[in-house]
């Protein structure tokens, strides 16, 4: 075999990443302390170039590589370059957060871009072992970020919580595969579809192996019940890896339905989607309800995590080309709108203050009106509030629902956001109407300030002009 | 010569499978014990792996194996690295009490 016939190329971006990870890797064992900073910048560099690249590949269709495990096509390119933009944005709010900590280091950075790697393989995944390499290569570095901050009781128990389930969910997802690839003879996604599409006896072990498919499917993305893990990490972890974990690995995770349930089981529609309309219809009444009760804010974010999640799987289920591009523009809207409110919790955050509970927000708007404003017009848009892009959002998988005549789903959907209004708007009303309790001005650095505001008015222009994505998103299931 | 059946090969995985859920689920003592159970369920997908491998006479399925061995290899690694971060910062590794967050 030759070099040319692995049609290598096509990788360019993700081995463009991977040499420098490796390069960051390096050079930070030999820089001092006070010149972090570098690492910093060379791993902006590092996600700058990578969206370049991935931008600058032309695809024609469909392209594989390295002999089929690999695949380039309109979902990954658009996938991709979402992914590289969220994180190049967590790393610019996460600096001077961890700076105040005494966490400023190398590994931070090495870890995520790793764990960027990991998310751009899962996206382009062909063959199973892509799929699962791509994953493992997320997990382990998202776990060994959230037990970051060492000195932190609190974060080690988010870890180890993180880990265990996480850890439950591979071998869930390797049992399955195990199955699916007894049943048919061959790990590549191409091969699985068409024997499914002639199982007749062996049918039933495919949906026995979809079973376990699909609960570690829901494990990674935290629908319920098995969303155990997500309000611990996200409250436990240090803000800059809470921002990181809740964005990006969003939009990896519905890729891998994509490629798993939707490219490879899709003649078993019938059977997930029943199971899908279970975990969704849950996770919305779960995450809704409990998000009522929270007095951390991480904790609320994260219980909202699980709600958003549900209407995630709502557009999947719908099972058709549209809805699956309802689907993506809702997740990436959702991981979009989720990074502007971290942002804004980091930015309240300061030296030995970390800006966790709803209190904390009390009186913003007499002390910066303009990230008061921001923060509304993120909480508007989580709570599904037009003129915002999550009105559209959450108005593109409704639709869906309703076009597939299951109206009532539509409903109970409808009546869960309505008691979601109810927490977003709490916040809103303690940052314009309560009184100030914590008179410390806000100070960060310029690049934060830009990239906020601008991550947050892109929710606002993305809801005033939501075609442009919806139109990306169209095209790439059409 | 003795030959073992497929099936022979599937229970065997299946029940290891399950033995490892069920210590997942009954431990409440002790966070390595859960360890053992995570390893204990990639080797019953591996035993899987390697049947179907031999029947299908596909290799495909016995370097997936080598994968899940290497990234398990890694996975506890990093699992113990938590446990010892967990150790220090709480001074016990007892399941039962790693309910400082909850709601």
């Amino acid at each position: 075999m030759t070099l040319e016939a692995l049609n290598y190329l096509t990788a360019w971006p993700e081995i463009f990443l991977l040499t420098m990870a490796c390069i960051v890797l390096v050079v930070d064992v030999f820089i001092s302390d006070d010149k972090r900073d570098f690492s910093y910048y060379l791993s902006q560099l590092a996600l700058l170039g990578t969206f370049a690249m991935v931008m600058m590949v032309q695809v024609d269709g469909r392209e594989v590589a390295f002999n089929n495990m690999f695949v380039q096509d309109a979902l990954s390119v658009v996938l991709k370059s979402f992914i590289l933009a969220l994180s190049f944005a967590a790393f610019v709010y996460s600096r001077d957060y961890l700076k105040d900590r005494n966490i400023f280091k190398g590994e931070y950075y090495v870890l995520g871009l790793f764990a960027v790697l990991g998310m751009m393989l899962m996206v382009s995944a062909n063959n199973l072992l892509m799929i699962y390499l791509g994953l493992e290569l997320l997990s382990l570095c998202l776990y060994a970020m959230v037990a970051f901050n060492r000195d932190n009781g609190n974060a080690s128990e988010a870890a180890m919580k993180y880990f265990v389930l996480g850890a439950i969910a591979s071998g869930m997802l390797l049992y399955g595969m195990s199955i699916l690839y007894g049943l048919s003879g061959s790990l590549f996604l191409s091969d699985i579809t068409v024997a499914i599409s002639q199982a007749d006896d062996s049918r039933i072990g495919m949906v026995f192996a979809l079973v376990f498919i699909l609960v570690a499917l829901a494990f990674k993305l935290g629908a319920v019940p098995f969303h155990m893990w997500v309000p611990d990490v996200y409250q436990g972890s240090p803000t800059a890896v809470t921002v990181f974990i809740g964005t990006a690995p969003k939009l990896a995770g519905f890729a891998m339905i994509m490629r798993l349930l939707v490219e490879a089981m899709g003649d078993l529609q019938a059977d997930w989607q029943q199971m899908l309309i279970i975990l969704s219809v849950l996770s919305m009444a779960t995450g809704n309800i409990i998000a009522i009760a929270q007095t951390n804010i991480k904790r609320m974010l994260a219980y909202s995590t699980i709600s958003h999640v549900g209407f995630i799987l709502l557009g999947i289920l719908a099972g058709s080309n549209e809805a699956y591009a309802a689907a993506m523009f809702y997740t990436i809207s959702y991981a979009v709108m989720s990074l502007g409110a971290f942002g804004i919790i980091m930015l309240l955050a300061r030296k030995g203050f970390e800006a966790e509970e709803i209190d904390d927000f009390k009186g913003l708007n007499q002390r910066s009106p303009w990230f008061a404003f921001l923060m509304l017009v993120l909480m508007l848009s989580m709570a599904g509030v037009p003129p915002t892009v999550g009105f559209w959002a959450k108005l593109a998988v409704l639709k869906m629902v309703v076009q597939m005549d299951m109206v009532w789903l539509a409903l109970v959907a409808v009546f869960f956001s309505i008691i979601g209004v109810f927490y977003y708007l709490r916040i809103i009303k303690v940052m314009y109407f309560d009184e100030i309790a914590d008179n410390q001005p806000l100070s960060c650095g310029r690049d934060m300030q830009i990239t906020l505001s601008s991550n947050a008015l892109l929710v606002l222009a993305l809801g005033l002009y939501p075609a442009g994505l919806m139109s990306l998103c169209l095209s790439v299931f059409a | 010569m003795l030959s073992v059946s497929l099936s022979s090969y599937l229970t065997l995985a299946a029940i290891l499978f399950a033995i490892s859920i069920a210590g997942i689920f009954l431990n409440r003592k002790n966070v390595i014990v859960l360890l053992m159970c995570v390893e204990l369920m990639l080797l019953a997908a591996n035993i899987n792996f390697i049947a179907f491998s031999h029947y299908l006479n596909d290799s495909a399925g016995q370097v997936f194996v080598f994968f899940i061995l290497t990234v398990a290899a890694a996975e506890a690694a990093i699992g113990l690295a938590i446990l010892v971060v967990l150790f220090r910062n709480r001074r016990s590794i007892n399941v039962d009490q790693l309910n400082e967050m909850k709601g």
